[in-house]
């Protein structure tokens, strides 16, 4: 497949690879922000190829991971409702809320579809007149225009049956408040690709000048990654600390103006509760008020309990520690043992992009049993 | 979740919203293209959840390619690995 078979390919990753080796002087601890660059690095054992002294550790980059669980739950009792039909990405179904996860409420009678686009909820929307369609909007900047243009394709086609809701977060907020923490490691970023696609990445040359910390935007093959890991790594030996672009050929400095129009015009920001973490000013979207009449929460808020935020964080699980990079996923003595993919304690067991699960799939038998 | 991946834009259609068919090696899927008016017919976009985010930049890829190959031929980058 263009564009991706020759940045798989096995001699550049290998010169890569040597070329890190060759300019590495000092110990650094790099942070790669996307749960897909960290799927990338565990499944092709990219983290191996570096030298000793640099040390990769997974971000926080997982919006399946960081739905607080208010809103899991918020989506069970919503997609219980026998006139609802609850249309959500796949990766959310099994996502532990206090309770139960989206897939048990389908096994009890819910109607909850799997859509691969968010326009696939207007559709059904259009198609069930009778039946109110609630579209679970997950996801980081991303997927934030493919939301918003959802919302502005059925207030087009006049739909008094469409709502959302609304779990978007974002990635800026998140890396300030680890680089805020005191018990801060990163001392340079991977940032997330498609993120950026669409916000470009201005807003990072301000938290590089506040943290004195390198931010490579970068793509998601084995070369791009290692090339991100090089252009980092050349900064922190030259003292340098500035934002740059591994992954030109689908990021430009101001991103996608069309995509983030959309956005602005239906989104705005909001403090959101991260599961695990906590929460975090300005690190999520809401609908805004001219959009007020698709948001699922105020159409319902009569018919379901939302929990309070204050004792959102799982018991024993440590997704905290791991979205933080304060811990490896192998390091959890649930991991692989009480919690797995079919049985998961918490969100980064479950999604595909979850570290945990990366681990699970690709590192499994180099955890000693017991 | 960000997942995204590259394909070609083989048809454009104009309907209320702007549309069009892309290949993925051979698989084809209908696209939303409203995100990147600047796209046409043949060009590569990027695509996420069914909307393409970005057109390819071609001279960006070869240049990040080209940039590597030439670590490879620089004398200086033969040395042994410490």
């Amino acid at each position: 497949m263009k564009y991706v078979d020759e940045f798989r390919n096995p001699n550049a990753v290998h010169t890569l690879s040597r070329e890190i080796h060759r300019i590495t002087r000092h110990p650094w601890t790099i942070m790669e922000v996307c749960g897909g660059q960290t799927h990338s690095i565990v499944r092709y054992g990219l983290d191996r190829l570096l030298p000793g002294d640099i040390t990769l550790i997974h971000g926080p980059g997982c919006p399946v991971c960081v739905t607080p669980i208010e809103l899991i739950d918020a989506a069970c009792q919503l997609a219980m409702l026998p006139d609802v039909i609850f249309c959500s990405f796949g990766d959310m179904l099994r996502v532990p809320g206090s309770h139960e996860d989206l897939l048990r409420v389908k096994a009890q009678g819910g109607d909850i579809r799997i859509i691969y686009s968010p326009l696939d909820a207007v559709e059904i929307a259009q198609s069930n007149p009778q039946r109110q369609v609630i579209c679970f909007a997950v996801g980081f900047e991303t997927t934030a225009p493919a939301q918003a243009m959802a919302v502005l394709q059925a207030r087009r086609l006049h739909l008094a049956n469409f709502y959302t809701l609304v779990a978007h977060v974002l990635v800026p907020p998140a890396m300030e408040a680890i680089l805020s923490s005191p018990d801060n490691r990163v001392q340079g970023f991977l940032a997330a690709g498609h993120v950026c696609t669409i916000m470009g990445y201005e807003m990072y040359e301000p938290i590089c000048r506040r943290y004195q910390v390198p931010i490579v935007v970068t793509g998601f093959e084995p070369v791009d990654i290692l090339e991100g890991v090089q252009l980092v790594v050349t900064q922190l030996e030259e003292g340098r600390y500035d934002v740059g672009n591994q992954y030109a050929r689908s990021v430009h400095r101001t991103g996608n103006l069309e995509a983030r129009r959309v956005v602005e015009d239906v989104f705005e920001p909001v403090s959101r509760n991260w599961r695990g973490i906590g929460k975090i000013p300005l690190s999520g979207l809401q609908l805004r008020q001219s959009f007020a009449e698709f948001d699922a929460l105020q159409k319902f808020a009569d018919r379901i309990q939302l929990r309070s935020t204050a004792s959102s964080l799982d018991s024993e699980c440590q997704s905290g520690q791991i979205l933080q990079g304060l811990m490896k996923p192998s390091a959890c003595s649930a991991f692989g043992t009480r919690c797995t993919p079919d049985h998961p304690l918490g969100a980064p067991m479950v999604s595909s992009e979850g570290a945990c699960a990366a681990y699970y799939r690709y590192r499994h038998h180099e955890v000693a049993p017991g | 979740m960000c997942l995204a991946i590259p394909g070609q834009i083989q048809r454009i259609e104009h309907d209320d919203l702007r549309t069009g068919t892309v290949s993925f090696a051979g698989v084809t899927k209908e696209v939303c293209l409203a995100l990147v008016p600047e796209a046409s017919i043949g060009d590569y976009v990027i695509v996420h959840v069914g909307f393409a985010i970005s057109k390819v930049d071609e001279q960006a890829a070869m240049e990040s390619l080209a940039m590597i190959a030439q670590l490879v031929v620089d004398p200086a980058n033969e040395r042994p690995l410490p």
